[in-house]
């Protein structure tokens, strides 16, 4: 469904990405895990076109998406949970979510897509009118989550949701995730938790200075020793 | 009689104020773009409108809307390159600008150099102006209650996100860049047929930022406030003459404390972010038809 060959990028001289190339299948949790610098971030972005590309390829459903502008991306079917949330914070929750819906035209099917929202996270909908920034940590990741799901993307880029939140509530968040996926939405997932990654995910690539040095299913890196020194804290 | 001519002429110019600080804070308070040259488009209007009575004979609405469309050209025309920079460096670039266009209009010939433009006939009025405030007002309602509105609200919210909500956040700032100018280039117009009289440094970078005092006094992003803060800062020195001689005298010295002490007492403005009444109004008539 995803498919990246070769991606290089550049923040002015520095090169981020060194030659990043993965593929996600249709129906797929796929995580990328690795420290901080290691370019996770920047893969999202290329992918979203919020990062220039150098050299390499993207395609999205067979069809190249490389250096596209992010709202020709967006309407193709690729929506981001930005890093840190990044909600609206002086805006309502009702607001938030309907600029996620920003694309999309048809009353009706906003609605019908809020509804389900609102299924995944009851608590937004309590909320509707609050203003975001005064939300708790994980109902804003739940609002930036939904606002994603707004967009009604057959691809969600999750971009570290766990950072910040209690453990307790990186599970609830991590069970919706699975959730979304078992109802159809393939999720590229970049998480520093690579413990919690790796439980939900099918498939992981491990990253390193911009480089992908490690992929393989998510059970096997699970048990990999050197992945287990350097990122489970074993 | 005088004394009523005084006050009316008080209240017009608190009504053109209105309408330069309500479309400084539609570019600066509501989609978060810092511009130092708003007073620049006001003068590009002024200069139009006048031009094409005096010289073309041109009626007074229709100069004062090619004044306005002339100010959205150059306001669209100074977005494009500009709106791609950031917070501070837009700001510098506007700054710039004005100064561009201040020496431009002083070396000129057809816009009479430093001697600026006389004979203007004196059309503006208090009904005229009144009604140019509503307008203005309520087609920035509309604009600000629209997804068009939501974009500008999103995009000083955080860039990055509204940009991955697939906002093209370059064409809404330049277009918001371009209304404010529009509007600006109105209360240009209606400037000069009430004054009678411009030169270019009616329109500096002095005037620039004393329309950025009325929407930070007022409050970035509250259109009450913007207008609030038009009128405080139009009466204030005003009032101040009147009290006394000495207070008369050092007048701009209390108008300069009065800044100071505000934005110590109340950096937010006066009437702060997230209570301006119309999108409280929104949220609800929305939650009514779209969210459930």
């Amino acid at each position: 469904m995803l498919k990246l060959e070769n991606v290089v990028t550049h923040y002015g001289n520095i090169q981020a990405l060194k030659g990043i190339s993965l593929e996600i299948s249709r129906g797929e949790i796929a995580t990328v895990i690795g420290a901080n610098g290691a370019g996770k971030t920047t893969t999202l972005k290329a992918i979203c076109g919020l990062v220039g590309v150098t050299s390499g390829k993207i395609f999205f459903e067979e069809k190249d998406i490389t250096g596209k502008p992010t709202p020709d991306i967006v309407s193709s079917g690729i929506a981001m949970v930005p890093e840190g949330r990044r909600i609206f914070p002086r805006m309502s929750v009702l607001e938030n979510l309907q600029l996620g819906a920003y694309l999309n035209n048809d009353k009706n099917d906003v609605r019908k897509d809020m509804e389900r929202v609102f299924e995944l996270f009851p608590i937004l909908k309590q909320r509707l009118k609050q203003v975001a920034g005064t939300l708790s940590g994980g109902e804003q990741q739940m609002l930036a989550i939904g606002r994603a799901l707004m967009a009604k993307p057959r691809l969600l880029l999750l971009d570290e949701p766990s950072m910040g939140l209690a453990p307790m509530i990186v599970s609830s968040i991590f069970d919706i995730i699975t959730e979304i996926n078992q109802s159809g939405t393939t999720i590229l997932l970049v998480e520093q938790n690579a413990q919690m990654a790796l439980s939900i995910a099918h498939k992981g690539y491990v990253l390193e200075t911009g480089r992908i040095v490690m992929e393989d299913t998510a059970e096997n890196l699970l048990h990999n020793e050197q992945v287990k020194k350097a990122y489970l804290g074993e | 009689m005088k004394r009523m001519n005084y006050y009316l002429q008080v209240l017009t110019v608190i009504g053109i104020n209105i309408i330069l600080a309500v479309s400084l804070n539609l570019v600066s308070g509501f989609t978060g773009q810092l511009s130092l040259g708003h007073a620049t488009f006001m003068g590009i209007g002024a200069y139009t409108a006048t031009l094409l009575a005096l010289k073309l004979h041109v009626p007074f609405i229709p100069s004062l809307i090619f004044g306005a469309a002339m100010a959205a050209f150059f306001g669209f025309i100074i977005g494009v390159p500009t709106l791609r920079l950031k917070g501070d460096y837009l700001a510098i670039a506007t700054l710039g600008f004005g100064e561009i266009m201040k020496n431009i209009l002083l070396n000129l010939k057809i816009t009479g150099g430093p001697m600026g433009l006389r004979g203007i006939p004196k059309v503006t009025n208090i009904y005229i102006v009144a009604a140019a405030v509503v307008v203005v007002i309520f087609t920035l309602n509309r604009i600000m209650i629209s997804r068009v509105g939501k974009s500008f609200i999103a995009i000083r919210e955080d860039e990055l996100a509204a940009e991955a909500m697939g906002i093209n956040t370059t064409n809404y700032k330049i277009l918001a860049f371009t209304i404010g100018a529009f509007y600006a280039g109105i209360a240009g117009g209606l400037f000069a047929f009430l004054f009678r009289y411009i030169n270019p440094n009616n329109f500096g970078f002095m005037k620039s930022i004393e329309i950025l005092c009325m929407v930070v006094l007022g409050g970035m992003g509250n259109t009450a406030g913007a207008i609030l803060g038009a009128a405080l800062l139009t009466v204030l020195p005003e009032f101040l003459r009147s009290v006394s001689p000495l207070i008369s005298q050092y007048r701009m010295v209390f108008y300069g404390l009065l800044l100071v002490v505000m934005m110590i007492v109340r950096p937010q403005g006066l009437l702060s972010n997230t209570s301006f009444y119309f999108r409280r109004i929104s949220v609800e008539k929305n939650a009514g038809k779209g969210g459930r």
